[in-house]
């Protein structure tokens, strides 16, 4: 019984080993810290100002530069930029998140089915894919923002004019393109291994194939690519703020709207441009790398170049 | 002592396991757990008859299986014989019903009397896994390398067995790896797929497969992928694992040698057709049928001094243009025109319990094959 003793170390599972690689990942490591950082201040904004984003500070003059009361200075109605900032930046963060993920489980749902399904099921799927994402993103997402005002179907469905959730529900639809195509390919080779044979061969249903077998083996592509997604997202929506079509400005504040209400200012209130610009290429840096991360943790086959 | 593969005599757990899963199942439900047959050869289990398999494919249709009868009792093993597109994991793949939906099936397959071809998926679903189940030739890739192992034989008997809570399958989880010899079953249940060596992979797998005791299992080639002395320890295995369950085994393979060491009956397929049938015993001594002597011929045999190995001459016929008459014919040293037209010639008894294809297997059985 010699073998028998020499069993001692604790298992590993896949993910503490994911975890190590992950460790190992400086850059991403440090991109991990500076977004809780982020999201801690963003969505506790009281750690770093007193006043509220929509709060006339009497006391300070329009367009002030920065200073002790307010580090980032303040805006055309001598509101606290930081505070503008911060509580902007709840909105950027969670629409960023709330589309990936939503977008993720449509593209993963769609890819799964038409690459375990293949046939003509697969081709359609994969057409309709191919024509979502030929449509210019930027152009119908604005039309689209259109329609809550003009239809109340469009209302109860998408969400109100200027809603959050209008903005969630619309950028979801145009992104799970990407992770449909990713998961499709996974998929695609995965169902040719002999586990998934041998699970038909033991009695296992074409659900219980896909749920169980096919999709836990895609979780690193399709993490990865939600945090790409966050990344997109957010700029996305950034865009559409600033072209005035995002979350309306008047009662919240986010990252793109900050950016719209300071162009004109750029060469004489620079600040006004720099606080919610640097929040985005922080944030969106951050969430890249943290993917690249993720990726080489959860793919360690995979080459470390980024497609 | 290194024999550490060796399961402990489960008399004692097999015993102690039985009646506590028996007594959940409803009585006189024989799908469930069917009594063990200890050494006993048994009724019919698996009854092929007249099997035809083939694909439609851009150059035409492949006739993969042509008429193929096999009878498997309980109990016992059969081994299938016969070159790469012989059509024997075809053949087994249609018993399993896995075959693509392209296959064109015909014939009929039976399983304890009850037909089972054309069933639907769901009623196929479920016999796979709990009345025939199938083990694989590469133990690397048959495991999900995301989930545990131990979960992975739970998941195999809660599939067919709903009422069982998850503390219980996980128990029957480390008895089946204990019952294939997994030392340690307990800790190596709760592993990946990852941290199993090739050979403990292909135990996980004969344990899932037999994790509700199967009337049939079908092994397709299980220890091509393994080296010779893991090889060993496997078929063991397999052996021990009959004796406990009473399970019949169909063993698929082009290794003789295999053959010669598991099964009691030998069936020996080319292009898609029988050529032979019989006890393993006689069909080593006295083959007869061109093809096996021709077969046996190219196997280095101890103790024998033939100077060269005679391989067989040619090469297998494409299955999309089978020859016309016996489809061994092109390449059999003993073919005359009688083997060239008509249809392929069928199995019969020669001899007691002997069959063969071959239209002059009477001269076989006057030639004493084996005193040369």
């Amino acid at each position: 019984m010699a073998v028998a003793q020499g069993l001692t170390a604790k298992p590993l599972s896949p993910s503490l080993l994911a975890w190590r690689r992950f460790r190992r990942h400086r850059l991403a490591m440090v991109s991990g810290v500076v977004l809780l950082l982020i999201g801690l201040f963003v969505f506790v904004p009281s750690l770093l100002t007193n006043f509220d984003q929509n709060q006339r500070d009497t006391a300070a003059v329009r367009y002030d530069g920065p200073s002790w009361a307010h580090p980032f200075g303040t805006d055309d109605l001598k509101a606290d930029v930081l505070a503008r900032v911060l509580q902007g930046g709840q909105v950027s963060l969670k629409v960023g998140m709330a589309v990936a993920l939503i977008s993720v489980v449509i593209g993963a749902l769609i890819g799964a089915i038409a690459g375990y399904r293949g046939g003509w099921i697969d081709s359609a799927m994969m057409r309709v894919t191919d024509l979502f994402l030929a449509i210019p993103l930027l152009v119908i997402l604005i039309v689209l923002t259109r329609l809550p005002e003009r239809h109340d179907w469009a209302e109860t469905v998408l969400g109100s004019k200027g809603s959050i959730r209008l903005i969630v529900t619309l950028l979801a639809l145009f992104f799970w393109m990407q992770t449909a195509r990713i998961v499709r390919g996974v998929i695609l080779s995965l169902k040719e291994k002999e586990f998934v044979e041998a699970a038909r061969a033991l009695g296992a249903s074409d659900t219980r194939i896909l749920l169980r077998h096919l999709l836990p083996n895609c979780v690193g592509p399709i993490v990865v690519n939600l945090t790409l997604s966050i990344a997109a997202a957010i700029i996305t929506e950034s865009a559409l703020s600033f072209l005035g079509f995002g979350v309306q400005s008047a009662t919240q504040a986010t990252w793109g709207n900050l950016l719209s209400a300071a162009k004109g200012q750029l060469e004489s209130h620079p600040h006004m441009v720099l606080a919610p610009g640097i929040a985005i290429v922080l944030t969106v840096l951050c969430v890249n790398y943290l993917g690249d991360g993720l990726r080489d943790a959860l793919d360690p086959k995979q080459q470390r170049t980024r497609a | 002592m290194t024999e550490v593969t060796r399961p402990q005599p489960l008399a004692s757990t097999a015993a102690a396991m039985r009646p506590s899963w028996s007594a959940d199942v409803a009585p006189g439900s024989g799908a469930a757990f069917n009594h063990p047959m200890p050494g006993g050869v048994g009724e019919v289990v698996l009854e092929v008859s007249d099997l035809a398999v083939q694909f439609r494919t851009e150059e035409g249709l492949v006739q993969a299986v042509r008429g193929v009868d096999i009878e498997v009792r309980a109990g016992e093993t059969l081994g299938i014989v016969g070159e790469s597109g012989s059509g024997k994991s075809v053949t087994m793949l249609a018993v399993m019903g896995l075959l693509p939906r392209t296959a064109k099936i015909s014939g009929s397959i039976r399983l304890r009397g009850a037909e089972i071809m054309g069933m639907s998926a769901k009623e196929a679903r479920s016999i796979r896994g709990s009345r025939i189940a199938m083990i694989f030739q590469d133990p690397l890739t048959a495991l999900n390398p995301c989930h545990r192992v131990g979960d992975q034989i739970a998941e195999m008997v809660q599939a067919h067995h709903p009422q069982f809570s998850d503390r219980v399958v996980a128990g029957r989880a480390a008895e089946l790896l204990e019952l294939v010899g997994i030392p340690q079953p307990g800790l190596r249940a709760r592993q990946y797929p990852h941290e199993f060596s090739g050979g403990m992979r292909q135990r996980a797998m004969i344990a899932m497969a037999i994790a509700n005791d199967p009337d049939v299992l079908i092994a397709d080639e299980p220890t091509t992928a393994l080296d010779v002395t893991i090889q060993a320890q496997i078929l063991e295995v397999m052996r021990t694992v009959q004796e406990q369950i009473g399970t019949a085994i169909v063993f698929i393979t082009h290794d003789l040698g295999v053959i010669a060491r598991m099964a009691s009956r030998v069936h020996v397929m080319y292009a898609g057709r029988g050529v032979e049938m019989g006890s393993v015993l006689e069909i080593f001594a006295n083959p007869l049928h061109p093809y096996t002597r021709g077969l046996l011929s190219s196997l280095p045999r101890p103790g024998l001094h033939t100077e060269r190995l005679v391989p067989i001459a040619g090469t297998p016929p494409s299955m999309l243009h089978p020859p016309a008459g016996c489809a061994f014919h092109p390449r059999c040293p003993m073919a005359r025109d009688a083997c060239t037209t008509g249809d392929p010639p069928a199995l019969v008894a020669v001899q007691d319990a002997r069959f063969s294809a071959c239209l002059f297997a009477d001269e076989l059985i006057a030639d004493t094959w084996a005193q040369r």
